[in-house]
C-alpha cells in the first residue's frame, strides 16, 4: 500500500528536504473559510496537511486549539462535514497528503467501518487520533491499516527505548514525534533536545519522523527541519487565523490570506534548512 | 438486552482494563507510561501487607472508621415500608467517602516517590479530601474545579485553600466537573515526571477505576459485617447516587455476588430527562471520554454534551466503566432523581433525622422515599449517606428562600 504520505517523503527524500506539515482546525471559523484555508496551504508552501476533527473535550490541547475546535462546533462543523471537507479540497489537489487530526469519540459514534469506507473515498491518507495509544489498536488503528490508510502514532518524550517497538509496530506514513510534555502551543522545543530524540526513534524505524508541538516561527520551523524528515505547525496558524477574525469570530477578508502568509513565511523557513541528517 | 450473566460479577476488570465493552485505556501516549507504572506500583502496593497495615491505621484514627451504620428509625416509620438504614459516610474526617479513596491514592503516590498531587473537583469534596492529607503529608496540591462549580461550592474552594492547596478555577468548556478533569489531564501531560494525578471517582484509564473502587470498597465490607451484626444478615437493597459512581460501587461491590440483594443507582436527573440532566445511562449511550469507554451524554456527532444537575458532585456528562457494565448484564438497577426530588429529600432528611445530606447523596434518599413504601417491614434497605450537606446549606438556602434557582 502507498499513500500519498509515502509518494510525498519519497520526493521529499530525494530533494535531501525536510517536510513542512501544517495544522488547522476544520470548520474553523466556518466551513466554506476553512476549505479557502486547506486550498491554499499547499499554494503556500505546506507539504503535508493535517486537518482537526473538532471535538468538545481535546484533552491534549491548549487554549487556541481548544478554541478553534469551539468555534467549528458552533457553526454546526461535524465530523461527516469534514469529510466532505476533504471531498471538495481533492477536487483541485489529488497531491497532497491529507491526515485527520483528533480524539476518538466522533469516530466511534460515526462507526468505526462506515468511516474508514468514507475517509478513505474522500481523499484522506492518514490518521492521527490522539487518545488511541497502542493498546488500544484493535479499536481503530488495525482496521484502517486493513482500509489503506496510514495510521500515525504519537511518539513522546515519555515513550522509552523499551516502549518505542510497541508505538511503533503499526505506525505507517511518519512517526509524529511530540517535541514537549505538554498539550499543542505550550513550551517551546529545544531543537537540540529533539535531535536527540529523532536519532533514538530512529534507531528503531525507517519511517519518516516529523516533529510537532512547541514550533512557532520560521527560525524555529527551520531548527527542527536540520534534524527531522519533517516540522509541524498548528497553534500558531489557528492564532494567525483567531487573530483575523471579527469581534464575533466571523471570518474576515484577511482571514485566508493571513493563515497563507505565516504558512509561507514558515514554509521558506523549512527550505532554508540544511538537509536533515538521515 | 443478550447478554450472558457471567459467572461473578466481581472478576473484572481484564487485564487490559475492560468490563465488557467498558474501560480501557484511552489517553495520550504521553500518560500511558505513567498509567503503566501506575499499573504497576498498585498492583506491588496490594500484595504488600505493610501497605494494608498503613492503611488501616490511618483509616481508624485519622479518617475515623469504620463509618456507623445507622437506623433511621423516624424516617423508616414516615415512610411506612423497608426498614432504612443509613451508612454514614459524612462523618468521615472531611465529611464525605471520597476520603477512603484519597488515602490510597495518596499512599500509592508516596510509595511513587511523587510530590505534587492534582486532583479535579466538583462539589469539592474530593478537593477537600485531596488537600486534606496532602496537607498531612507534606505535598504540594493543586485542585482544578469549573468556575461555575467554584461558584456554588465557596465553602469548600474556602477550606482547600486553608488547607494549603491552590485551586484553579477552570474557564474552558461548561466550566463544570468535566472541564476539571480536562484541564487535569493537560496538566499531568504537561508535568509527569512529579506529579500523582488523584482521580476522585471509578473513571479515567485503567487501572484508575479498579484502584478507587477497590479503595472505596471498605463501604460495602463494613456494611456487611454491621448488618450481620445487628439484624444477623444480609441487607435486602442498597441505595447510592451515582455522579462518576465512587461511594455507589464502594458499597455495591461487595454485595454484587449475593443475588438475593436488590441494588439501585440513582443518577441526576436535573430538570427533567427529557431536558438538562445528567444521568449518562438514562440518557446516553456508549462512547470513549477521559480515558474509558462508558455511558456518555452526547449528541449525533459524538460531542460531549452539557450535563446539568443542582448538585455540583452529579454534574457530569459520564459515569464510571463498571457501571455501564453492571447496567447492561442487569445487575443493577438504575435509576434518576430530579433536583426538585433530591431538594425535597435533603429537607425531609434534615427534618426527621437531624442530618443534613448533601445534595448528592439527597438524590438517593430521594429514591428510598419511592422504594421504602413499596416494600415489606422486614426489608432492611440501606442507602450511602455519602456526604454530609454543610457545603450546600447557603446553596440551598437561596433556593428555598427563591433567590435563585
Amino acid at each position: 500500500m502507498t499513500t500519498r504520505i509515502d509518494t510525498r517523503f519519497a520526493e521529499l527524500k530525494k530533494q535531501g528536504r525536510s517536510a513542512f506539515v501544517t495544522y488547522v482546525m476544520a470548520g474553523d471559523p466556518d466551513p466554506a473559510t476553512s476549505l479557502e484555508i486547506v486550498k491554499a496551504l499547499p499554494k503556500a508552501g505546506a507539504e503535508i496537511i493535517e486537518l482537526g476533527i473538532p471535538f468538545t473535550d481535546p484533552m491534549a490541547d491548549g487554549p487556541s486549539i481548544q478554541a478553534a475546535g469551539l468555534r467549528a462546533l458552533k457553526v454546526g462543523m461535524t465530523l461527516k462535514k469534514t469529510l466532505e471537507l476533504v471531498r471538495d479540497f481533492r477536487k483541485d489537489d489529488n497531491a497532497t497528503p491529507l491526515v485527520l487530526m483528533g480524539y476518538y469519540n466522533p469516530i466511534y459514534i460515526y462507526g468505526v467501518d462506515k468511516f474508514l469506507a468514507d475517509a478513505k473515498a474522500a481523499g484522506v491518507d492518514g490518521l492521527i487520533i490522539v487518545d488511541l495509544p497502542p493498546e488500544e489498536d484493535d479499536e481503530l488503528c488495525i482496521p484502517a491499516l486493513k482500509a489503506g490508510l496510514n495510521f500515525i502514532r504519537l511518539a513522546t518524550p515519555t515513550t522509552d527505548d523499551k516502549r518505542l517497538p510497541a508505538v511503533l509496530a503499526n505506525t505507517s506514513g511518519f512517526v509524529y514525534y511530540v517535541s514537549i510534555a505538554g498539550i499543542t502551543g505550550a513550551a517551546a522545543a529545544d531543537a537540540n533536545v529533539v535531535g536527540d530524540a529523532v536519532a533514538r526513534i530512529k534507531r528503531h524505524t525507517k519511517l519518516p519522523i516529523c516533529v510537532g508541538f512547541g514550533i512557532r516561527t520560521p527560525e524555529a520551523a527551520r531548527a527542527i527541519a536540520e534534524k527531522a524528515d519533517g516540522s509541524v505547525v498548528g497553534t500558531a496558524l489557528v492564532d494567525a487565523l483567531r487573530n483575523s477574525l471579527d469581534a464575533e469570530g466571523r471570518a474576515t477578508a484577511k482571514t485566508v490570506d493571513a493563515v497563507a502568509e505565516l504558512t509561507a513565511a514558515l514554509a521558506r523557513g523549512v527550505k532554508g534548512a540544511k538537509q536533515a541528517a538521515e | 438486552m443478550t447478554i450472558a450473566k457471567p459467572n461473578s460479577y466481581r472478576s473484572g476488570p481484564d487485564e487490559r482494563g475492560h468490563f465488557g465493552i467498558f474501560g480501557g485505556r484511552f489517553v495520550a501516549e504521553t500518560l500511558m507510561p505513567l498509567i503503566l507504572d501506575l499499573e504497576k506500583a498498585y498492583t506491588a502496593a496490594k500484595a504488600d501487607p505493610a501497605f494494608q497495615a498503613e492503611m488501616n491505621g490511618y483509616l481508624k484514627n485519622y479518617v475515623g472508621r469504620p463509618s456507623p451504620l445507622y437506623f433511621a428509625e423516624r424516617l423508616t416509620e414516615h415512610l411506612g415500608g423497608a426498614k432504612i438504614y443509613l451508612k454514614r459516610e459524612e462523618l468521615n474526617h472531611t465529611g464525605s467517602h471520597k476520603v477512603n479513596n484519597v488515602l490510597g491514592q495518596i499512599m500509592l503516590a508516596r510509595r511513587m516517590g511523587k510530590k505534587r498531587i492534582i486532583a479535579e473537583t466538583g462539589a469539592g469534596q474530593h478537593g477537600v479530601a485531596t488537600a486534606t492529607l496532602c496537607a498531612r503529608f507534606g505535598l504540594e496540591c493543586v485542585v482544578y474545579m469549573g468556575a461555575v462549580d467554584v461558584e456554588r461550592q465557596q465553602p469548600n474552594v474556602i477550606r482547600m485553600e486553608m488547607l494549603g492547596a491552590k485551586v484553579f478555577p477552570v474557564q474552558s468548556g461548561t466550566r463544570t466537573l468535566k472541564d476539571a478533569m480536562n484541564e487535569a489531564l493537560r496538566d499531568w501531560v504537561t508535568n509527569v515526571h512529579n506529579t500523582f494525578y488523584c482521580i476522585g471517582t471509578v473513571a479515567g484509564p485503567h487501572p484508575y477505576p479498579t484502584l478507587v473502587r477497590d479503595f472505596q470498597s471498605i463501604i460495602g465490607v463494613e456494611t456487611k459485617t454491621q448488618m450481620q451484626e445487628v439484624e444477623g444478615r444480609l441487607p435486602d437493597s442498597l441505595v447510592a447516587c451515582i455522579g462518576g459512581g465512587s461511594n455507589a460501587m464502594g458499597l455495591f461491590h461487595p454485595f454484587l455476588d449475593d443475588p438475593s440483594v436488590e441494588i439501585f443507582g440513582v443518577e441526576a436527573a436535573g430538570h427533567g430527562l427529557t431536558q438538562l440532566h445528567a444521568a449518562s445511562i438514562a440518557g446516553g449511550r456508549p462512547g470513549v471520554l477521559h480515558g474509558n469507554r462508558t455511558y456518555l451524554l452526547m449528541d449525533a456527532d459524538g460531542q460531549i454534551q452539557d450535563a446539568h444537575s443542582i448538585s455540583a458532585g452529579l454534574d457530569y456528562p459520564g459515569i464510571g466503566p463498571e457501571h455501564s457494565w453492571l447496567h447492561e448484564v442487569g445487575r443493577v438497577n438504575y435509576l434518576s432523581a430530579t433536583d426538585d426530588e433530591a431538594l425535597a429529600a435533603f429537607q425531609l432528611l434534615s427534618r426527621l433525622e437531624g442530618i443534613i445530606p448533601a445534595l448528592e447523596p439527597a438524590h438517593a434518599i430521594a429514591k428510598v422515599m419511592e422504594l421504602a413504601p413499596q416494600r415489606p417491614k422486614d426489608h432492611l434497605m440501606v442507602v450511602n449517606l455519602s456526604g454530609r450537606g454543610d457545603k450546600d446549606v447557603p446553596q440551598v438556602g437561596d433556593i428555598l428562600k427563591g433567590k435563585s434557582k
